[in-house]
Formats: C-alpha cells, sequence, structure tokens
C-alpha cells in the first residue's frame, strides 16, 4: 500500500471514530442554533429599524429615522470580524451558571460568555441586512393598500400589523431565507472568537488529528498532522456545509420560479 | 467603553498611527490584487454560464454552487492548511489573493451571468445576422449594454471583498481589522480599545461606504429609467 493510501486510512480513521464525529455533529447543531437565534432576533430588530427609517419623516420622529439610517448604513460597511471583536471586549454578558454551561457542553463559563458575545455581534451585524431586506419588501407594497387601510379607518399601528407588514413579509421570504445561508456562512466567523460551531470544531480537530489518524505511538514520538486529515476533514465541512446551503438555495429559487410563473 | 475618553488611549493609538495606516494598506492590496482573481474568473464564469453549451453551463454552474455555498473562512483555512501540509511555501497574503479571488469569482460571476442574460434575444440574433461571431458578438454589441447593468451590483461585491479581507485573520493575516486586534491585545499597545476599534471602524467605513452610495445611486437611477421607458411603452 503506497504511503498516501496509509495516510488516507488514517484521515479516514478520523471520521470513522465516534468521539470525533459526535463532537462535529454537536458544532453542527451548534452552527444551525446559532444562524436561527440570530435570524430570528435581527428580524425582530430589522423590522423595527426598517419602519423607522421608512415612515419616521416628519417631526421629531426624524431623529429615530436618523438613528436608524446610521446603523444601517454603518453595519453594512464594516466587516463581521470588526464587530466580533468589538462585542468580544465591549458587549456586557450575563453570568451563566456552571450548571447551564455543562448543559450546552462547555467545561467553563468563559466560553459561554463568549459564545454569548459573539452571537450579539453576528445578530447585531444581520440585522442592518435584514433591515434593508424587510425595507425592499415595505417598498414592494402598493401605496394603495396604505389608502385603503385608512380609508376603512384604520389607524397606523393596525394598518402596519394587519395590512403591510404581512404583504411586505410574503414579499420577502426567498430573500430572507437567502440570507439564512447567508448567516449560516457568517457564523463560522466565530471560529476566531470561540470553538463551539463546525468551522471552529473542524479546526481543533484539525490541530489534533495526529493523535486520532494512528500515527501517535506514546508521548515521545507523537505521530504527524498528514495532509490527507486536512483534505478529510475540511472536505467533511465543506460537504456538510454546501448540503444545509445548497438545499436551501434550491428551495429559494423554487420559490422565486413559482412566484414569476 | 470607557478607553474613548481616555486622553492616554488616544495617544497610543496616535503614537501607533503607522500600524493603522499599514492594515489598511494591507487591506486594500489583498482587496485589489483578489479583485483582478475574481474578474478574470468572474468573466470567464459569465461567458460559461451564458454560452448555451451543456458542459460548460454545468462546469460554470458547479464551480458558482461550490463557492457561494460554503464559508469564506472554511475556504481560506483549506487553501492555507492544505498548502502548509503539502510542503508548499506560500505566505498568508497570496492565500489570500487566490482565496478571495476565487470565492469573489463565483459572485462576479453570477452578477454577469445575470447582466448578459438580461440582454434581449433579439440582439444576440440581430448581431447574427450581420455575420458577427460569437466574439465579435459579445464585444461589440452584448458586453457594451451589460456594463451599465452590471456595475451597481460589480460595486457591492467589490465592497462587499474589501470587507471579506478580514478573514484572513483567521490563518494570521495582517489586514486592518487583525491589526486593530493585535494592537488592542498587544502587551505593549493593548487596552486602548475604544479609540482603536473607532479609527479601525472608521477607516474601513471611509473605503466602503461612498462606494456603496455611488452603487445605490447608479441603481436607483438605472430603476427610475427602465420605469420611464415601461410607461413610455404603456402609453
Amino acid at each position: 500500500m503506497s504511503e498516501f493510501m496509509i495516510d488516507l486510512r488514517g484521515s479516514l480513521g478520523i471520521l470513522a471514530n465516534p468521539d470525533v464525529m459526535s463532537y462535529l455533529l454537536k458544532g453542527l447543531l451548534f452552527t444551525l442554533g446559532i444562524s436561527v437565534i440570530a435570524i430570528f432576533f435581527s428580524l425582530i430588530i430589522g423590522a423595527v429599524l426598517a419602519l423607522v427609517r421608512n415612515y419616521c419623516a416628519h417631526g421629531p420622529a426624524r431623529a429615530l429615522r436618523r438613528i436608524a439610517s446610521i446603523y444601517i448604513e454603518l453595519f453594512r460597511n464594516t466587516p463581521l470580524m470588526l464587530w466580533m471583536f468589538v462585542c468580544f471586549v465591549m458587549c456586557p454578558a450575563p453570568s451563566f451558571s456552571k450548571g447551564f454551561a455543562s448543559l450546552l457542553g462547555f467545561t467553563s463559563t468563559v466560553a459561554v460568555k463568549t459564545l454569548f458575545k459573539a452571537t450579539v455581534a453576528l445578530t447585531l451585524f444581520t440585522s442592518a441586512i435584514m433591515a434593508e431586506i424587510i425595507r425592499g419588501g415595505l417598498n414592494s407594497v402598493h401605496k394603495g393598500q396604505f389608502e385603503a387601510a385608512y380609508s376603512q379607518g384604520f389607524g397606523t399601528l393596525q394598518t402596519m400589523t394587519l395590512i403591510v407588514l404581512p404583504q411586505a413579509f410574503r414579499n420577502i421570504i426567498p430573500t430572507m431565507l437567502s440570507q439564512m445561508i447567508t448567516t449560516i456562512k457568517d457564523s463560522s466567523y466565530m471560529a476566531s472568537l470561540v470553538t463551539v460551531e463546525l468551522m471552529g470544531c473542524t479546526k481543533l480537530i484539525i490541530s489534533k488529528a495526529n493523535t486520532y489518524n494512528g500515527t501517535w505511538v506514546d508521548r515521545f514520538n507523537r505521530g504527524t498532522i498528514n495532509v490527507t486529515d486536512v483534505f478529510v476533514l475540511f472536505g467533511f465541512a465543506f460537504i456538510v456545509y454546501f448540503a444545509i446551503n445548497f438545499t436551501l438555495s434550491c428551495v429559494v429559487r423554487m420559490m422565486r420560479a413559482r412566484k414569476r410563473a | 467603553m470607557e478607553t474613548i475618553f481616555s486622553a492616554k488611549a488616544w495617544a497610543t493609538v496616535w503614537q501607533y498611527r503607522a500600524t493603522f495606516l499599514n492594515g489598511l494598506i494591507n487591506t486594500l492590496q489583498s482587496a485589489v490584487v483578489g479583485l483582478v482573481i475574481a474578474m478574470v474568473i468572474g468573466f470567464a464564469i459569465g461567458l460559461m454560464a451564458t454560452s448555451g453549451r451543456r458542459g460548460l453551463q454545468a462546469v460554470a454552474r458547479v464551480y458558482v454552487e461550490f463557492f457561494q455555498n460554503t464559508p469564506l473562512i472554511l475556504q481560506v483555512c483549506f487553501l492555507y492548511y492544505a498548502l502548509a501540509y503539502s510542503g508548499v511555501r506560500i505566505t498568508v497574503v497570496v492565500v489570500g489573493f487566490i482565496a478571495l479571488g476565487l470565492y469573489h469569482g463565483a459572485y462576479v460571476g453570477e452578477v454577469g451571468r445575470a447582466g448578459i442574460q438580461a440582454i434581449p434575444a433579439g440582439q444576440f440574433a440581430a448581431a447574427r445576422s450581420q455575420g458577427f461571431g460569437y466574439a465579435q458578438t459579445m464585444r461589440y454589441v452584448i458586453l457594451p449594454q451589460t456594463v451599465k447593468i452590471i456595475l451597481p451590483p460589480m460595486v457591492n461585491q467589490v465592497v462587499a471583498l474589501i470587507k471579506n479581507t478580514s478573514c484572513l485573520y483567521i490563518i494570521g493575516g495582517a489586514d486592518l481589522i487583525a491589526t486593530t486586534y493585535n494592537f488592542v491585545t498587544g502587551a505593549s499597545t493593548g487596552g486602548a480599545y475604544g479609540p482603536a476599534y473607532l479609527v479601525g471602524g472608521l477607516l474601513f467605513f471611509l473605503v466602503c461606504y461612498p462606494l456603496s452610495m455611488m452603487a445605490g445611486r447608479w441603481e436607483r437611477r438605472l430603476k427610475a429609467r427602465d420605469q420611464m421607458q415601461k410607461g413610455g411603452e404603456q402609453a
């Protein structure tokens, strides 16, 4: 057997290791969980920002509109990595109990704090993008809808919540789904702060590949990390990310095609 | 956060201003070279996707789907580790050029494809009827018309590319964000969080915001013109 085949077999053995596999799958769960949480909260923050930026056009409310515009432009024109680091040092985080930390599978509460801060960063960043998506949806609702609602005696709040927002959201569901893809990809930025989601977990396993790939002899001969380990482990991560995001993008394409038909 | 009002922290940042400037230059350098590679790849992908040949279209599709559906950070790490463990001596900067170019090449390709497909089929037929070959049709008839359509999304891609240089931190790059982070955590310079992040972020913003504004304005003007044309047709 060639040296390459031996290395490759060792590398594939890493994935066959149940401890490694369950660790990576836990990372995947975190990737999905973090993305869903970030999307959920950024929907709320984004909706508020979009409404304020679009409709607070008169009187003292204009100051609010100014703030919303600044927030959106600021986050859209600076990288997520900046906000990861900013939140890492500046974002206040509640102190989590030891029990909660071990529930999430962490040995220290510090890691949970970092995870919290990183999720806040991702949410704040995604909110700005979401605000622009929702604004696009609001602008796609015909002006006549407002007038019709007002003429039926609806107040501003009712018009928004019962007439405009439902239509706006229906129009932007495909765009929001593709933002989900972006957010799943963006959650990998967390790997620079804390090892918890798929990207970070994969990187950690690669740095310890010599203990899993069968080259480890004893503590004097610690084995080697082979290039096949890099290919197999990152390859696994590529496949997982691709499978999820490609499925989502197919759904998006289907929805857009149906809308056009 | 209090450090924003600390004169001492600001003094430290000012003292090390060359560091920030250097980071900005590195970021811009990665962005420019990455953009050139992305344009070359994107051009090829765009042409392949609209070529009408099954094989070429499939290649373009697979390329675009792969790069758009996996994180850039993963691509950067993979490239860096794979080359390093194969014994190839390569600098972080070069890995950055290649990774950014490959990733954004997929997006530029999609922008180009959409631009070419927006041209009415009659234009292709007209060019062919005048005896134009494929290259001539593209060069003289189609591409000049696509430029104005793809300009706004292309500029948005440039902004995304500049922002994405920050991914290089993960492999130890020296871009603006990595520089800022290393500055605030450095042994001799550490602690000046507020001013340092403000300066680092502001530099990024100053580069990206004018570009975003420009793209937005072009897009609105294009839309207004389209609507005017549509209105004219209806009348």
